[in-house]
């Protein structure tokens, strides 16, 4: 978000040269303010491909911040409930897509106990709850596809609640 | 026959497709106490060269199968009658022997199986009969006769000239599993890919008149349902709705399709006029609501719903509009199928974190777990009621078992490869 404030100030610099442009009366005076105009224009140029440059530091500044927390998030057994560390990872997610237009597909996933149609929906209600923190937080639904894989690709095979633990999730892709 | 013939082209067309996946094999784990001793003499083959099925033992392996009988060694026997002057009663008394069933397949065209089953103690003649049809179909005729001898000598008539629907997934380390939907024989025999894909597919259902099936296919990155037609091959698309598509259970009339969808927010059950496409929605309720299966009389639905706070069964009147909850034992109860008696309901119950298969007797309300093993699941009744066939896990593959409605006979069904899962047992399709 800071690279805004120093766009703000290039354009405000862009403004007050075309203003004096706009105020010079006198003839003799114009190739001065023509200059003045050229060297603000300079100016706010490169203040725009500073601040450009900036906000492409701050996106990857936070494309890493997004890497790094990874895009699965947990949850406890036949809850769809997000955990904490699910809502700290999700936010950095949030915190780029807030700076691009990218689109996401949430895919919801159960571990393998139960039924697979209860899964299904259990799978849902976890993408839903993914989908919905998002949206609560500024993401427009638009850009968020749901889809729910129930107990069908667990990433884990076999049995037992380590197993199990790293099947209940949603992956954001 | 119609059927048989249909059935027999749509293989030929299928022979190109892959067979070898996922076959099934057949262990008997435990059968009845008293189990009747029965001769399955080997037919005498009447026809020119060798006999293109041994017919006799596939019969043997059907009635072995039930639980119910002993099949006499064929090493044992002191003979091979294929008529009746040739049985000499005595030599099968020595055998300890009660049933005899001998018989001859000849073929003109069609193959033409005959057969004789006679009561060893009584010394009589208590059965006999023709079946006949294509050569090709010649293990579905052997089950026709298993049918026969099943019924004359329990009473029930025999679902073995019946068929299966499963998943299998082959897991595949470097990359996307592969998901194939098989139809094959009550016994696991002939298997037939239908559909491979490398997203999942689910929930497979068979149409009343064993002609069509439906299933969820996932080949879009989404869910749809699609319906297929088993006789021509002919495949539609019927759903595409944001959210779930799922569950797909055939009306017993035939024309209407019950599904899950959530395109309207939570999971809750529709009705799909399959004429005109039409949805009905039927329940209403933020909880999920999924797992649709019809009473046999069209009038009601079973499902499962986690409105109470915890998957249970409700059944839903089409006329009165009114649901009321049918399970209260154990606090998971879920994805109903009902027998063709209306009276017993199969499910998966949860007991002491395990998942198990139970019946439910609705007349009395009482509810009888019948397997013991810890993540059984998609319960499948047979068209007469004897058997429930369902997914499990047995040395941490998935496979396919079978129980007695009584729990008294238990067999296994493990793959060659990969896991087997959902099985439906088809409606009875020579009767």
């Amino acid at each position: 978000m800071k690279h805004l404030p120093v766009a703000g100030k290039a354009l405000t610099v862009l403004f007050t040269a075309a203003f004096l442009v706009a105020c010079s009366s006198s003839d003799t005076k114009e190739d001065e303010a023509a200059a003045a105009a050229a060297a603000a224009a300079a100016e706010a140029r490169a203040a725009e491909e500073a601040a450009a440059a900036e906000a492409r530091r701050g996106q990857e500044r936070l494309r890493e911040a997004a890497v790094a927390v990874g895009t699965v998030f947990y949850f406890e057994f036949d809850s769809s409930a997000l955990l904490p560390e699910a809502q700290q990872a999700l936010d950095a997610h949030i915190a780029l897509l807030a700076t691009n237009d990218d689109k996401v597909r949430l895919e919801g996933h159960t571990d393998e106990r139960g039924t697979r149609e209860y899964n299904l929906a259990l799978g849902e209600r976890r993408a839903n709850a993914v989908r919905d923190y998002m949206t609560l937080n500024g993401i427009a639904s638009y850009r968020i596809e749901t889809v729910s894989y129930g107990e069908e690709q667990p990433v884990a095979y076999g049995s037992g609640e380590s197993n199990w633990s790293q099947n209940r999730r949603v992956e954001l892709k | 026959m119609r059927v048989l013939h249909s059935i027999a082209l749509f293989f030929s067309l299928c022979l190109a497709a892959s067979t070898a996946h996922a076959q099934l094999t057949i262990e008997i784990t435990q059968g009845v106490d008293n189990p009747t001793a029965i001769a399955v003499v080997p037919f005498a083959w009447q026809g020119g060269g060798t006999a293109p099925e041994d017919i006799a033992s596939v019969v043997q392996s059907d009635l072995s199968r039930s639980g119910q009988f002993m099949p006499v060694d064929r090493a044992d026997m002191l003979g091979f009658p294929s008529s009746q002057q040739d049985v000499f009663y005595r030599d099968w008394r020595a055998l300890n022997t009660e049933y005899l069933l001998i018989g001859r397949v000849s073929m003109a065209g069609q193959m033409r199986i005959e057969y004789e089953l006679y009561d060893v103690n009584r010394q009589a003649r208590v059965d006999g009969g023709v079946i006949e049809g294509a050569p090709n179909e010649a293990r579905m005729l052997a089950h026709q006769v298993s049918d026969k001898v099943y019924e004359k000598l329990t009473g029930i008539p025999g679902a073995f000239a019946t068929r299966l629907l499963y998943v299998s997934v082959t897991r595949n380390p470097t990359g996307k599993d592969y998901y194939r939907l098989t139809l094959a024989d009550s016994d696991g025999a002939r298997p037939i890919v239908l559909l491979e894909s490398r997203e999942p597919v689910l929930a497979p259902a068979w149409s009343p008149d064993g002609q069509e099936i439906a299933y969820v296919s996932f080949e879009t990155t989404r869910p749809a349902i699609y319906r297929q037609n088993l006789m021509t091959g002919a495949r539609e698309q019927l759903t595409n709705f944001q959210g779930l598509n799922g569950a797909p259970a055939w009306s017993p009339d035939g024309n209407t399709l019950a599904m899950v969808l959530s395109k309207d927010g939570s999971p809750d059950i529709y009705l799909m006029d399959l004429a005109s496409k039409r949805l009905t929605r039927v329940t209403r309720h933020y909880a999920i609501d999924t797992e649709p299966t019809w009473m046999p009389d069209g009038k009601s639905l079973l499902f499962t719903s986690d409105r109470g706070g915890r998957p249970q069964i409700y059944r839903y009147d089409l006329r009165t509009g009114a649901t009321e909850r049918v399970t209260f034992e154990g606090n998971y109860n879920a994805r109903a199928r009902v027998a063709q008696d209306g009276r017993n309901v199969v499910m998966v119950t949860q007991r002491s974190g395990s998942f198990h298969i139970a019946i439910l007797d609705l007349v009395t309300n009482r509810t009888t777990v019948l397997t013991s093993t810890q993540l059984d699941e998609s319960p499948s009744i047979a068209p007469n009621g004897s058997m429930v066939l369902y997914s499990t896990k047995f040395r941490e593959r998935g496979i396919l078992a079978a129980v007695s409605v009584d729990g008294g006979v238990k067999f296994r069904l493990p793959a060659r490869e990969g896991d087997v899962r959902e099985p439906a047992w088809s409606p009875y399709m020579f009767r």
